[in-house]
């Protein structure tokens, strides 16, 4: 039996990691078909005082908000938003800090030493002041959001891949591939990189939760997309001032954070547990 | 203490100025280097290009960068982070003002992820894969999933709102208490005076419990690895066989090897607790650093963020510093490393 | 010297042990039986998985989550140790009258406290002795002297990885020796150590056993090293005992298939070592009968069918085997 296929029937399994991607198979779906399945797509930018504050009905699910839009397709269009910012970051913060941590993980010296206090003075501040810090220089939007998301997540995967590959260094098959003339890049990336991949790969899924949630709190508080932009975080921003009354315009949103980033974390906690269990229970 | 602790507590000490340094060389190239026009960003959105100009001419923008550089440190050192545009006071008078605060709420939340996540996470460990594990693993997982400004405004909702239990928000309800420590659970307490001491425990409660959630969660999860691994060592199996008490088994040796996973993590935590104050003290109208950071970002404040982000990032390496050294009093194998 | 006559301490009747794991059950002993008598060494040897420890920690009954006794009984001194109520067992029977040296002397240390306090509790808790009695520390000094820690004086306020490996072999001997037990459990003591340390620690522990009339179950896979220690070896094989005797007498005229193989596969003085063909079994699936039988070159007839029943082929010498060689 092929070692995927291994790997597969263990994940199917783990209930836990296997919901987990059932919810981000959801939310994929949800971001792609968004147009499609909103009863009322055009909300993302049309107004309609008439409606405003409506409970949740057989005609808007989950009810209406300030300016009369149907929340339930605003949290669909939302999903999008949501899923693009915290895909570019991930992949972002992936493009810069993996290289990184393979260059200052396989060679021993001064590169390395200058890499690894690089990352860690980004990390020496908060990952969120640190991006409300960066947007607010930069100017509130949601490209600078994930401008600002990638550039305090990037130390994460080169510690990781770092610690890695230091170990992975000593091993005994790379001396060998060393010996045989193999130069560093084509070790790195035919040997080092196939073997990091099992941590990167779980950090990346567990970093698509983290990532969502301070891109929500970033939209809370202002510094990232706009109103009238239906981001999840904005959309209970601007809830507040209706609160108690209009309970459904703040319950919501928070419940489609809470679920997506549940499912990656489940996801990325299956994915640890097939792939190496080993792996320390890591922060975060 | 033997000498090599002490030699590594030194080193961890020396190690801490470059590491602020190299902070304080961040923030300046990220205010000064990255904008287009630095002098617009500290002069807010109302300013006139008039106003703009004497700024920049005031901060020294219009200087070449290296000069600008040795500016920012000098004035770093004297302690002036500029004006608030908000205020109009100073930036460090503003940042000492509302510091008790937050550290008031800091702390609480911190003894309640630690005094409520411990111990749960010790019977998660010992009771492993009962009923009360899956419910407690259950928790910590939402608890790392949950927004928690959506977590506080939930609870605003139901207790406050609803349920009429708590306050809204804001520190206190009744006048506050003699100014001892700028803490006001400590000051009540101290200055006998048991009204503002109720007050100010209604106030916190929602406030402190929210923000602890994330960072129970992360400690009870911690504590149930910890103990696990521990209960697998071949030293527990050898205390067990030469008939050593359970009981002591336990808690005194087992707590304590779990305990220091635990302790190590307070650093991190301490970054969460950081990071969530900001929007929980939004939440709450809890008059803190984070609340200042927020009204900043509304009234595009620069200087006053910048101020607070230097404040978080220095408390936060200095937070890391000391808990490596306990840790290493502790445990003094990590002065071998 | 007639051991077989010396008085028994300890008699392993028939004990079938079970582990549950993710991948089924394994039978990690299967009517296992075993004799030690007063003051005698008796070494339990076989490769690695025949259930050597499995049989050190069912005697004490600290088995691992997952592992169950279903069977048999361990008589001590009289009394069934698997009938015994755990407390009784903690406070009288382990650490006091059986002590235990452990493989690992490093991991078997707890790292965060000092060697004294360590060696302490386990003196502390026993019998009706109440917590706060003091120890006194001069007779921990000279047993440290004993074996050969210098300065013992000043060494209790250290922390184990202050000690090399060969220094917290010799604590541990000296902490399975201090509450004056009757049966020593030694499980692979020489094995993390180094082979120059290793001499060094086999002279130190025969020699204080022997005069102090403590009996010793000696666990090893190096027969090299059970052969000097040992006066009677039982050799074990998949979860079943095989031959039991002298140890001269094992050596020089084995009787059982099994450790005769075992014998061969010593590496002789031109340097040749003789694998034994074939695996060594899956436990959750074991062969029937006697575990041996598909490896055996005697095998045929019953063996695969029913488990042989001890059989006493000279004095004081029993086999397991329907076929014994010879």
């Amino acid at each position: 039996m092929s070692g995927l296929r291994l790997a597969w029937i263990k994940f199917s399994r783990d209930r836990l990691a296997f919901t987990g991607f059932l919810i981000i198979l959801c939310l994929i779906l949800t971001a792609l078909f968004a147009g499609v399945l909103a009863p009322y797509p055009e909300d993302t930018f049309k107004i309609r005082p008439a409606e405003r504050l409506k409970p949740p009905s057989l005609k808007h699910f989950l009810g209406t908000d300030s300016m009369g839009r149907d929340i339930f397709s605003r949290l669909l269009f939302g999903a999008r938003i949501t899923l693009i910012i915290s895909i570019i970051a991930v992949g972002a913060s992936l493009l810069i800090g993996v290289p990184l941590g393979l260059i200052a993980g396989y060679f021993e010296n001064w590169l390395s030493e200058l890499i690894m206090r690089i990352a860690d003075v980004f990390l020496s501040i908060p990952q969120i002041i640190l991006a409300i810090f960066l947007a607010q220089t930069l100017g509130p939007s949601i490209p600078n959001v994930i401008l600002a998301l990638s550039i305090t997540y990037w130390p994460w995967f080169t510690r990781i891949v770092f610690a890695e590959t230091r170990v992975l260094k000593n091993a005994v098959f790379i001396e060998a591939t060393e010996a045989l003339g193999t130069g560093p890049l084509q070790t790195i990336v035919l040997h080092v990189l196939p073997n990091v991949s099992s941590p990167i790969i779980v950090r990346s899924s567990i970093g698509m939760g983290y990532t969502i949630l301070t891109a929500a709190v970033l939209g809370f508080l202002g510094v990232g997309a706009q109103p009238p932009t239906p981001e999840w975080g904005v959309t209970i921003a601007e809830s507040r001032q209706y609160l108690p009354e209009a309970w459904w315009y703040a319950t919501f949103p928070g419940l489609a954070i809470f679920l997506v980033v549940l499912g990656f974390n489940m996801f990325g906690d299956g994915l640890r547990d097939i792939l190496d269990p080993r792996i320390r229970r890591g922060f975060e | 203490m033997s000498r090599k602790v002490l030699f590594y507590i030194v080193r961890r000490f020396l190690y801490f100025a470059p590491t602020i340094l190299a902070l304080l060389i961040l923030v300046f190239f990220i205010s000064r280097v990255i904008p287009a026009d630095p002098a617009a960003l500290v002069a807010g959105e109302m300013a006139t290009p008039q106003q703009i100009e004497t700024l920049r001419h005031y901060y020294g923008f219009d200087k070449p960068l290296h000069i600008q550089m040795v500016l920012y440190f000098q004035q770093l050192i004297q302690g002036d982070l500029g004006k608030s545009l908000y205020s109009g006071r100073k930036v460090i008078t503003d940042l000492f003002d509302r510091f008790p605060a937050t550290l008031e709420l800091t702390i609480v939340s911190m003894m309640i992820s630690i005094l409520v996540g411990i111990p749960l996470g010790i019977v998660a460990a010992l009771k492993r894969n009962s009923v009360l594990d899956h419910m407690l693993r259950g928790l910590t997982v939402s608890g790392l999933a949950i927004a928690s400004f959506w977590l506080g405004i939930m609870l605003q909702l139901s207790f406050g709102m609803w349920l009429g239990l708590t306050p809204l928000g804001a520190r206190i309800g009744v006048p506050e208490p003699k100014f001892v420590t700028g803490l006001f659970i400590l000051d009540s307490i101290l200055t006998l005076n048991g009204n503002a001491l109720l007050s100010a425990l209604k106030h916190i409660a929602l406030p402190a419990i929210t923000l602890a959630f994330p960072s129970f969660a992360t400690i009870m999860r911690f504590t149930r690895s910890g103990v696990l691994d521990v209960m697998q060592k071949d030293f527990i199996l050898y205390e067990r066989a030469m008939g050593l008490p359970p009981g002591l088994i336990v808690y005194k040796y087992l707590l304590r090897n779990a305990v220091i996973s635990t302790v190590t993590q307070i650093g991190l935590l301490f970054g969460l607790l950081l990071a969530g104050a900001v929007v929980i003290e939004t939440v709450f109208d809890w008059p803190g650093l984070g609340l200042y950071a927020y009204n900043s970002i509304v009234l595009s404040d620069y200087q006053a963020i910048l101020g607070v982000t230097l404040l978080a990032g220095i408390a936060y390496v200095a937070v890391n510093l000391i808990v490596d050294v306990v840790l290493t009093l502790i445990d003094p194998r990590k002065a071998e490393e | 010297m007639n051991q077989n006559l010396k008085e028994a301490l300890l008699v392993v009747t028939k004990l079938i042990v079970q582990f549950h794991t993710d991948r089924g059950v394994v039978k990690a002993l299967d009517g296992a039986e075993l004799r030690v008598g007063k003051g005698e060494v008796v070494g339990l040897i076989g490769e690695s998985g025949c259930g050597k420890t499995t049989m050190a920690r069912s005697i004490l009954r600290v088995l691992p989550s997952g592992g169950r006794i279903i069977n048999g009984a361990v008589f001590f001194k009289g009394r069934d140790l698997l009938a015994m109520e755990e407390r009784d067992l903690n406070t009288s029977v382990r650490g006091k009258m059986i002590t235990l040296i452990p493989q690992d002397p490093f991991n078997s240390f707890n790292p965060v406290f000092s060697v004294g306090t360590q060696i302490k509790d386990i003196l502390k808790w026993k019998g009706e002795a109440k917590a706060n009695r003091g120890i006194d520390e001069t007779i921990i000094w000279d047993m440290l002297g004993q074996v050969q820690i210098p300065s013992p004086e000043g060494q209790l306020k250290k922390y184990p990885y202050q000690f090399s490996g060969g220094q917290r072999q010799r604590l541990m001997i000296a902490m399975a020796l201090l509450p004056s037990p009757d049966l020593v459990i030694a499980d692979e003591p020489t094995t993390a150590l180094d082979v120059t340390v290793e001499a060094q620690i086999l002279r130190l522990m025969t020699g204080l056993v022997r005069g102090r009339e403590i009996s010793v179950l000696f666990i090893t896979h190096d027969l090299g090293v059970a052969s000097e220690v040992c006066e009677r070896i039982v050799v074990m094989y998949a979860g079943q005992d095989m031959e039991d005797g002298p140890a001269e007498i094992l050596f020089s005229d084995p009787r059982h298939p099994y450790t005769i193989e075992l014998l061969e596969s010593l590496p002789n003085p031109e340097g040749k070592i003789r694998d034994i063909p074939g695996e060594v079994p899956s436990l959750i699936h074991p062969p029937e009968g006697c575990r041996f039988h598909p490896r055996c070159p005697s095998a045929r007839g019953s063996c695969s069918r029913q488990r042989p029943e001890r059989v006493e082929v000279a004095l004081g010498h029993w086999t397991r085997c329907f076929h014994p060689v010879r």
